[in-house]
């Protein structure tokens, strides 16, 4: 699709990794003659992202997204396929390109650590030749956002890992990139700090018509950010489409919870009970079978409180993992 | 062009900044390098009034002012190591600087640039308090000053592109601390850091000459102390010169073979 801002075709990224077996004998062995093993981190992915779009990049430890999105920033040259973002090959890493792009790692630290951060935002002012009128605007903006007015002063080794992250997202966005690779944002914050995150990046997004495309284990920050998700699992796609989609298709079971005067009953005839809690019984339904079950409780017996729950995201991004493993095995 | 220098001044001011936070620190870290030139300098002064006040040339004033001036040169040779980049690139550090659309040299070149300058601030008082006890017999010219300098600045960057060169390998391999030892050893003898180069035997003086260390070391602290002539003292600053371009393309070079090995960490 030629308006794409992103477009990969049959990405792969292969690693060379040495292998041998424990024990002296092997590591003499080795000395002499060594043995490769491919690691295939990304196998042979496509999908275009069109402007704007906020992409969810899903996939258990290891599925190859982190791998994926240094490609896509350039900081890693794909073994075969084809990549473009905005119209550049991220490989070359031309100014122009990381003029125009962030990636924000949640584990990476980019602020320096005795210092306020207003000192490292006016170090990316000079990294990005920013003016410095557009620059002063940009980031009391982002400060107001993230309601941080009070914090830029403080040295950045003592704010929490929240305020730190916080941070992290202004100084990596000061330079208003179009294309913003987010890995992990939310990694280790409390709820609430979350919440900011995901509400500055979907301002961001909203101001700016920024293309987003954002990893995370938090299924909250999908359902809050993304109508689109791309799955994938030991570097293989297996799906990319509507989050509402997914849900509708892999989502076997529903969710049943009552309160029950006797949990001790036999409940097998209507389902699988995932947890019991005092008198609280949990159930898992087949998805079909949930009108009958839940009329046959009431009628059968003397349940309060009943709940019926579509199956949390989480589950239902397992659930993808665990069909479509099976039919790439 | 402008945006360079914006960018060095940026970085070098936040280099400055971060090193005032520790100035105790930094001033115990210095304290302890100077163990190192204390010891040379009372051991030569001491072979000196053994054979008669003087050892190739040399007077204990004049060790002392050798070796002051070593105090000096030894912390502009302080650079970004082959063991930064090797922990730069198993933290993922490297990863944030090659996002940035300004090459991560740069950052080093200009970080230690402005470190260097608390570095001279807090030196200054060591080396009045080392002058203080050790007499040094030091009457540089205006010209031997001007030309020491610039030389301890390029020699700065003579040891940045050279410790960037082995900084590089580990592209290839993390494990090359073996490696980085034999260069420091080297380094040690050919650059006059163990004892001025005019005391070693005429086979490694004459090899210096092909080596970058006296460049980075011996040259700046003889310019300052040293008899050379004018002509001695522009050959030095061109010999430093050739070592700089010559590492800037040498850096440019492998640097565009070994970013495409690099493998930056994370699945």
């Amino acid at each position: 699709m030629s308006s794409s801002v992103i477009s990969i075709s049959k990405l792969a990224k292969h690693y060379q990794v040495p292998e041998r077996e424990a024990g002296l004998k092997a590591a003499a062995k080795g000395l002499f003659k060594r043995t490769y093993k491919t690691v295939k981190a990304v196998d042979g992915i496509s999908f275009n992202i069109q402007p704007g779009e906020v992409v969810g990049f899903l996939g258990p430890n290891g599925a190859g997204k982190t791998t994926t999105l240094k490609m896509l920033s350039g900081l890693l040259h794909p073994t075969s396929g084809d990549v473009a973002v905005l119209g550049f090959e991220p490989a070359k890493r031309s100014h122009d390109y990381l003029r125009q792009i962030t990636l924000v790692m949640g584990n990476r630290n980019q602020l320096a650590w005795d210092l306020p951060a207003l000192d490292s935002f006016d170090l990316q002012r000079a990294v990005y030749g920013l003016p410095t009128d557009e620059f002063k605007r940009t980031r009391d903006e982002f400060i107001e956002l993230l309601d941080l007015k009070d914090l830029v002063n403080k040295p950045v080794r003592n704010l929490s890992l929240g305020e730190r992250m916080k941070m992290e997202i202004v100084a990596a966005l000061l330079h208003k990139p179009k294309i913003l690779f987010l890995d992990e944002p939310t990694l280790g914050l409390d709820v609430t700090m979350q919440k900011r995150i995901r509400s500055f990046i979907a301002e961001y997004n909203q101001r700016y018509g920024a293309t987003v495309l954002l990893t995370s284990h938090y299924m909250a920050d999908v359902e809050a950010l993304c109508k689109r998700v791309i799955v994938i699992h030991h570097g293989r796609l297996l799906f990319d489409g509507d989050l509402a989609a997914l849900v509708e298709k892999f989502s076997a079971f529903k969710t049943v919870g009552f309160s029950l005067d006797n949990p001790a009953t036999d409940l097998s005839q209507y389902g699988d009970v995932v947890s019991v809690d005092g008198s609280r019984v949990t159930m898992r339904v087949p998805k079909e079978k949930t009108s009958a079950v839940t009329s046959r409780l009431l009628n059968e017996l003397a349940v309060d409180d009943l709940t019926v729950e579509a199956t949390p995201i989480e589950d239902v991004i397992e659930s993808v993992f665990a069909v479509r493993q099976e039919a790439l095995e | 062009m402008k945006r360079y220098i914006d960018f060095y001044l940026a970085s070098m001011k936040i280099a400055i900044l971060e090193q005032w936070q520790y100035p105790v620190a930094n001033y115990f870290y210095m304290i302890g390098m100077i163990a190192e030139p204390v010891i040379y300098m009372v051991v030569w002064s001491a072979v000196a009034q053994q054979q008669g006040g003087m050892v190739g040339g040399y007077t204990p004033g004049a060790f002392a002012a050798y070796y002051i001036v070593w105090t000096l040169v030894r912390n502009m040779n302080i650079v970004f190591t082959p063991y930064g980049w090797e922990w730069r690139i198993r933290q993922g550090q490297l990863s944030m600087s090659l996002m940035r659309p300004i090459h991560p040299l740069h950052n080093d070149v200009a970080f230690f640039a402005g470190w260097k300058f608390v570095v001279i601030a807090l030196w200054i008082p060591l080396a009045l308090a080392l002058s203080f006890f050790f007499k040094p017999d030091l009457h540089p010219t205006l010209l031997q000053g001007v030309v020491f300098f610039f030389a301890i600045w390029f020699a700065y960057l003579i040891r940045t592109m050279t410790l960037s060169l082995m900084g590089m390998i580990t592209f290839w391999t993390t494990r090359v601390s073996a490696l980085f030892e034999l260069y420091f050893a080297a380094e040690l003898i050919l650059s006059g850091r163990l004892v001025p180069l005019s005391l070693m035997p005429e086979w490694v003086q004459r090899a210096a000459w092909f080596f970058p260390f006296r460049w980075a070391f011996g040259f700046p602290i003889e310019s300052l102390v040293g008899n050379m002539s004018a002509q001695d003292l522009f050959l030095g600053l061109g010999m430093q010169l050739a070592w700089i371009l010559f590492g800037i393309l040498a850096v440019s070079l492998i640097w565009k073979v070994a970013i495409r090995r690099f493998s930056a960490v994370g699945g």
